[in-house]
């Protein structure tokens, strides 16, 4: 492994101790375990390839986000396959949520915050001011890092926005929830108690009722916060195994820490760094390419630097 | 050495555990003496109200043809149910009134504004009730009295009430609200909900125990509310067939005969007086039983 200073715009000091840590892990780096990590992950990968050629659900140009002057993420060009998961990986504070809340709009509720650049949903331009947010964001859902049930019963979770967005029928409402609670798993857990409380659920089942309550609308896109950091690792493997599930029928961005969990389930992975004073897009790939054969230096420190 | 550094921290330790017991007896003595005040105002309401109960029973508050002490007639009823309307009307009104602006603080207004307003409703709650009751006898009565007159009336009085106990209701409910975790406001946005939807589905179920003590709170001012109902009222002992008819209440017929009752007169006002406490505790009771679920 070879790098120079000149590789990055911003050489900071934390960035060459970074580095330095880098090189003794790499060291390190030659047991087995490692190895075959990486074979499954090939096999992983080998499967997406079969696919046909996915098309784009969501294109960002040069996207910048503000906040009062100072940037959190500037230039951000990306597209993002339909029907695939897309992870954005990179150290904290580089801009990963605040991209994702680019773009269902939540950032509007983010008071000096402002935005540059373009979204495109299809045909729709996501940044036009004239846009009507309550349907963008019906069809781009969201998954926080914390579970946020409302102070409901189970059922009314589900159940309210569903008649927030004009179902009123019981009976459809009824099988929406029983469908979706089954889709996450949740349906056999929950379906003697749909009345009680659904802050009375665990953290990894609260986790996926709130991932029932954005399928339950039916979205194109559904954009995931590091949504299984606040759960236990069982819950965590639950939940991961159910994100995987949502693969071919939802666009799936998913902001994670944990680089072995992007190893395991991204279709493709896009690494923020904080670089020049603001978060920047590094390095854009398909997991097998970043993961494997990274074209830029910070990339390949990144991954390795971690151990899988 | 490390002898010595143990003795001195034990010492140390003692003193200081020596005067916790100093603070905890001071402490056990002032809480006694706010609990007795409470007890001891019972104890003497029952103790004043005893002779007139002992000599006529509790019935006669309920069924004598009117209240008039010095001919022995007791009937207590038109000033309770006064007590009641004027109460009920103002807590209907001043509900939704205060729930609204503090809607309207939270969540739509500019925070300039919603700063401001805040303000002015505090400064609301702090006027004299002496001044709500003369504002309302200047203003209010003479313009009621053009509509409808006499112009003292339930209705005066219900005006008045909702105005005093109006900011009680209004800032617990604000308090309430914004008690509420961003969590629930940002999964609403994000689902797609409106600014609306959200308030109604997500925020009122989640601020629900706080508002309902607000409007127990609410509810205990507006009973006890004295100098301004007795000012805006007219004070006829009568139930009032309409909102335009003048009536007394509870609290304003004590304020009244207070000053000249003697014997069993000056008995039964006290047992007004524990009918008023009754109230009260029911609905401390009642604040007690719905914060607890």
């Amino acid at each position: 492994m070879t790098l120079s200073k000149g590789d990055f715009d911003d050489p900071g000091d934390l960035d060459q101790i970074f580095l330095d840590l880098v090189e003794i892990e790499n060291n390190q780096m030659s047991n087995p375990q490692t190895t075959n990590n990486k074979q499954q992950i090939t096999n992983n990968q080998q499967q997406i390839t079969n696919n046909k050629q996915p098309t784009t659900k969501i294109q960002t140009e040069k996207l910048s986000l503000y906040y009062r002057a100072k940037p959190a993420f500037e230039d951000v060009t990306m597209s993002i396959a339909t029907g695939c998961i897309t992870a954005l990986v990179g150290p904290s504070g580089c801009g990963k949520s605040s991209f994702l809340s680019c773009l269902n709009r939540l950032k509007d509720l983010m008071p000096h915050a402002r935005v540059e650049g373009s979204i495109k949903l299809g045909d729709l331009e996501v940044l036009d001011p004239k846009l009507d947010v309550i349907a963008l964001r019906r069809r781009v859902g969201m998954i926080f890092q914390k579970p946020n049930p409302f102070p409901l019963s189970i059922w009314k979770n589900i159940a309210f926005p569903l008649r927030e967005h004009g179902i009123k029928n019981r009976e459809e409402i009824d099988s929406i929830v029983e469908t979706t609670l089954q889709d996450v798993g949740l349906w056999d857990e929950v379906k003697d108690r749909l009345k009680d409380s659904a802050l009375a659920l665990s953290g990894g089942q609260q986790q996926r009722l709130c991932i029932a309550r954005a399928l339950a609308l039916q979205p194109e896109a559904l954009l995931m916060d590091e949504p299984c950091s606040a759960l236990d690792p069982i819950s965590s493997s639950i939940v991961e195994d159910l994100i995987l599930s949502l693969r071919e029928k939802y666009t799936v961005l998913i902001v994670t820490h944990n680089l072995a969990q992007a190893k395991r389930i991204a279709d493709y992975v896009a690494l923020f760094w904080f670089q020049s004073g603001s978060g920047k897009l590094i390095e854009f790939g398909s997991g097998k390419q970043v993961f494997e054969s990274p074209q830029h230096s910070l990339t390949e420190a990144y991954i390795n630097g971690i151990r899988g | 050495m490390t002898l010595w550094k143990l003795k001195i921290s034990s010492l140390f330790n003692r003193l200081q555990s020596q005067a916790d017991l100093l603070l905890i007896s001071i402490l056990r003595i002032l809480a006694t003496i706010t609990g007795a005040i409470v007890l001891f105002i019972v104890f003497f309401l029952i103790l004043e109200a005893i002779p007139v109960l002992q000599d006529e029973g509790i019935v006669p508050f309920f069924t004598d043809s009117s209240w008039n002490p010095a001919e022995g007639l007791y009937n207590l009823t038109p000033m309770l149910l006064g007590t009641l309307f004027v109460t009920l009307g103002s807590v209907l009104i001043a509900t939704p009134l205060g729930i609204l602006s503090a809607v309207f603080c939270q969540y739509y207004a500019p925070a300039k504004i919603a700063y401001f307003y805040r303000r002015l409703i505090e400064l609301l709650a702090g006027i004299p009730s002496v001044v709500y009751g003369f504002w309302g006898l200047v203003v209010l009565v003479p313009l009621i009295n053009s509509i409808n007159p006499p112009g003292t009336s339930l209705l005066a009085g219900i005006i008045i009430l909702t105005i005093m106990i109006l900011p009680t209701i209004a800032l617990i409910a604000d308090a309430s609200f914004a008690k509420i975790p961003e969590e629930y406001l940002i999964g609403a946005a994000s689902l797609g909900l409106s600014q609306w939807g959200t308030i109604v589905g997500v925020v009122f179920p989640a601020a629900k125990s706080g508002l309902f003590t607000g409007v127990i709170l609410e509810t205990g001012r507006a009973i006890g509310e004295t100098m301004a109902v007795l000012m805006v009222c007219g004070n006829v002992v009568q139930i009032p067939r309409s909102i335009f008819d003048p009536m007394r209440a509870l609290t304003a017929n004590i304020a009244l005969e207070m000053a000249y009752a003697l014997g069993n007169h000056r008995s039964a006002l006290f047992v007004s007086g524990l009918g008023l406490m009754g109230m009260i505790i029911i609905l401390v009771v009642a604040s007690e039983i719905i914060n607890e679920q």
